[in-house]
């Protein structure tokens, strides 16, 4: 009730303005009313020696990511719509948005809503560079959604919900419901050791590293800058 | 891919390894960058003027001459630089599309010399960018007409074996052509000044008889002027008939608005003629008259400029309508007011709404005759409203009536609703072809069946031909979607495959091959859209009529996929570089058409992956032995 009076008011204040910029003839460009407030944030990031004593990476390779970077972004800072869009260019057939935002999460740590090229940087450096440890450890951030140190059924389900989004819809064979519960059963039985329907960083962290594949698999991408 | 995102890809592969927990399956080993060397600059001399870029920037489209090897033929060695013998200015948009993925086309370029650049390095201009690209396509659109009309008129030498018909029509049409013409446009032109000059003297009051008041000359001089009338009549009837029998499409001609004009102006003459005897009609005989005023309206078969003014007002006929409409409103809203106000006061003229709209229609055109005089305040007091609102509403739909004039004037001639649907059709049709050129790529190279060899025991043969069809960007790209179908354990397919397999459990008793169709979405995707469409129908009919049908149907794709190939199209991907997987494939459906047209065979996963293995004379080969996964691989058509 009250927001309707509210609304009122305003409609009639609005009103008694308008009536009074007709009879002094004031024309629509000498209104203050409406004045447009820049909000761009401009960032830049900490000089070059730091990053390098940060991360594993080079002078030279720093220098080139920077540049693509800064390109793409010349504000210097990526938000989460900007992630979701270059998502949905790499994965043109498929809904991305959903998996671009838990990514947009697990990258953004001090949660400002935006990503500085530090925070991508340094997480770049550990996903290429980084061990094993730090690599799953970085993993099971990303799956955790709330970030509570575990890891339940409902998060992995939205996880690979999203995943499988990425894939799109023509895709062989046919996506059911099911086949998203399947995997989400096969991780828990196998991640899970003490059966207590969550995971662990520890639980994880040991499967994982007895697991073959998964460990040759962490280091395909290590050539990738 | 464009050039922004290229920059991204290492951010979306390492976030990849977010997958790897999760996948069941081994994954496929990353494509390596052999050459891999520091990124280096390279100078570009154009005419004297040094541009210097990163190579990488240059390696982002190399489908164009500065992306490709293609350059080297440019390299001079003593200076170590590339030197193009173009246009610097125009070179400046050129490198700005490699560097920041956007073709702008500058405004003050002259149309020809820019498109011959484009065409020199290689780059179609399709993909100008939206802020540029309707400027580009009306000057483009400007200039072949410019081309057009200067063709039309260097035609000025009669082409041979005219018939005598076509001649009297070029004659009339265009009297320049002959001093024939020329002396008949005259002539005529002549006879109608006289003709209305005519009809204006006739009711001029000259003398007067001694005891009668004035008369005017037509009927003094009754024979003279009934003389010139005939004259004038005969001509123009002469006139009329020849024009119609040159015409090349007689009931064309008929329906035309000046011969009709023609008619209207002489047919008061014969209807006269016929009925001079009959007293009785003699009044509307009288109003037939009026219609000889007309013929002034042939003169504007003398003058351009009548033209445009009539077309002009054709044109803008909805301003005009709105004019009307905004007037009446007006008129009947002041009258009734006025009335209502001088209902009071006594010996008002103001007697009825409709003896109103008199008042109304002078005040508002500030005419102001005074014949109608508001005289009580109330009145005065609406009546002034009135004549203020009059110049707003008479005075608002005036400048566009006018600026239409002035862009008929200057030939712009197109209705812009009609430039904006197919400006928009195009950048839809372009947006939609740059979309599905990156999963196109994909899924091409899976067809190609090089993405299968790169399972982790990937070998060098195999590498090397991967390299030959993609670049490394592309070659990353296919890797990181391989990925994600190992991680979830489902394949991509083609949209209209999955439409087909989707039919197929539907029908379920349908022993179908299932033909699977080149995806491209450009030209030959239309046609080949088309031609599927056909075949899920057929899907639906009995079953030995259908396996004709798809074999028709499949024979017929092959022409089209194999006539149709216009280099634009495949170029026109210029974002994907996909152009030769794409052409490798429509050339391989020669050999696959072959195979598939012997004889459907029963449901199976046949894997014809591999486009350039013969086709195995035996219909009843036996399948190649699937791959790991229950997939049916796709085979290339």
């Amino acid at each position: 009730m009250s927001s309707r009076r509210r609304r009122c008011k305003r409609q009639l204040i609005k009103f008694t303005q308008h009536i009074a910029r007709l009879i002094t003839g004031t024309l629509n460009s000498d209104n203050e009313d409406e004045e447009q407030e820049s909000t761009t944030v401009r960032c830049h990031p900490e000089n070059l020696e730091q990053l390098q004593l940060q991360t594993h990476f080079s002078r030279q390779e720093l220098q080139l990511l920077y540049r693509g970077f800064k390109n793409e972004c010349p504000s210097g800072v990526v938000n989460e719509d900007t992630f979701k869009n270059i998502y949905a260019v790499f994965f043109p057939l498929g809904d991305s948005s959903k998996y671009a935002q838990f990514l947009f999460n697990a990258f953004d740590k001090d949660k400002n809503g935006s990503l500085s090229f530090e925070e991508l940087v340094c997480d770049l450096s550990v996903l290429l560079r980084g061990t094993t440890e730090e690599k799953l450890n970085w993993a099971f951030n990303l799956y955790d959604i709330n970030k509570d140190g575990k890891i339940t059924k409902e998060e992995m389900l939205d996880i690979l919900k999203s995943i499988y989004d990425l894939m799109g819809k023509s895709i062989h064979p046919r996506l059911k419901e099911e086949a998203v519960r399947q995997h989400v059963r096969i991780f828990f039985q196998k991640m899970d050791i003490n059966q207590d329907g969550v995971v662990t960083i520890d639980e994880f962290s040991d499967c994982c590293q007895k697991d073959e594949n998964i460990m040759l698999s962490l280091k395909i991408f290590d050539n990738a800058v | 891919m464009a050039a922004g995102v290229a920059a991204w890809l290492p951010f979306a592969r390492a976030a990849a390894i977010g997958w790897m927990p999760v996948a069941n399956l081994p994954m496929p080993v990353a494509p390596t960058n052999k050459n891999k060397r520091q990124d280096e600059l390279i100078i570009l001399n154009v005419s004297g003027r040094r541009f210097q870029t990163w190579r990488n920037t240059l390696d982002r489209y190399p489908d164009t001459l500065l992306g490709s090897s293609e350059k080297e033929f440019f390299f001079n060695e003593e200076t170590r630089e590339y030197f193009f013998d173009r246009d610097p200015d125009s070179f400046r948009s050129i490198l700005n599309f490699y560097r920041t993925g956007k073709l702008h086309y500058p405004r003050y370029e002259c149309i020809s010399a820019y498109d011959e650049e484009l065409a020199f390095f290689g780059i179609i201009p399709e993909i100008i960018s939206d802020c540029c690209y309707e400027e580009y396509k009306d000057r483009k659109r400007e200039n072949t007409e410019r081309l057009m009309d200067d063709l039309e008129d260097n035609k000025d030498n009669k082409p041979p074996n005219m018939t005598c018909r076509e001649t009297m029509w070029r004659a009339f049409e265009n009297p320049h052509t002959s001093t024939m013409a020329l002396v008949f446009y005259y002539v005529t032109g002549f006879f109608i000044a006289i003709s209305v000059i005519t009809n204006v003297v006739e009711t001029v009051p000259c003398g007067s008889m001694p005891n009668q008041r004035d008369i005017p000359c037509g009927e003094r001089y009754t024979e003279a002027f009934f003389c010139m009338d005939t004259a004038c009549v005969m001509i123009f009837t002469v006139e009329y008939l020849m024009r119609l029998f040159a015409a090349p499409s007689r009931y064309r001609f008929m329906r035309s608005v000046m011969s009709i004009i023609d008619v209207v102006a002489i047919l008061p003459y014969y209807i006269g003629l016929v009925m001079t005897n009959n007293e009785d009609v003699s009044g509307a005989f009288v109003t037939l008259r009026v219609f000889r005023v007309f013929r002034i309206f042939k003169f504007s078969r003398h003058s351009q400029g009548l033209r445009i003014l009539g077309y002009t007002l054709k044109s803008c006929a909805s301003e005009l309508g709105f004019l009307l409409f905004s007037l009446t409103m007006a008129i009947i809203i002041f009258a009734t007011v006025m009335f209502y106000a001088e209902k009071g006061s006594s010996s008002s003229k103001f007697t009825s709404i409709p003896a109103s709209f008199w008042y109304t229609i002078v005040t508002m055109t500030t005419l102001g005759y005074g014949d109608m005089v508001p005289k009580t305040i109330a009145g005065k007091i609406f009546g002034s409203i009135c004549s203020l609102s009059g110049v707003l509403v008479i005075a608002l739909p005036v400048p566009v009536i006018v600026s239409n004039f002035s862009r008929i004037y200057h030939q712009n001639q197109r209705a812009d609703k009609r430039r904006a649907q197919k400006v928009q059709k195009a950048r839809l049709a372009r947006m939609r072809i740059s979309k599905a050129g990156s999963s196109t790529a994909f899924l091409h190279s899976k067809r190609n069946g090089l993405n299968q060899s790169l399972e982790l025991t990937g070998s060098l043969e195999e590498d090397q031909q991967l390299k030959k069809t993609t670049s490394l960007l592309e070659s990353q790209h296919h890797h990181l979607l391989h990925c994600l179908e190992k991680t979830t354990n489902h394949e991509f397919v083609d949209e209209r495959l999955y439409e087909q397999g989707y039919l197929q459990t539907a029908l379920q008793n349908f022993p179908s091959q299932s033909p699977s169709l080149s995806s491209e979405e450009g030209v030959t995707g239309t046609c080949c859209s088309r031609r599927t469409k056909k075949n899920i129908q057929a899907l639906n009919a009995t079953h030995t009529h259908s396996h004709t049908h798809n074999l028709q149907e499949l024979s017929a794709l092959h022409i089209h996929c194999g006539e149709q190939q216009p280099l634009n199209t495949s170029r026109s991907s210029l974002n994907l570089m996909s152009d030769e997987s794409g052409s490798l494939n429509c050339k391989s459906s020669g050999l696959v058409t072959t195979a598939i047209i012997s004889i459907p065979t029963p449901p199976s996963n046949n894997s014809r992956a591999n486009p350039d293995a013969p086709p195995p004379p035996n219909p009843d080969a036996p399948p190649r032995p699937n791959t790991g996964s229950d997939v049916v691989k796709i085979s290339a058509l």
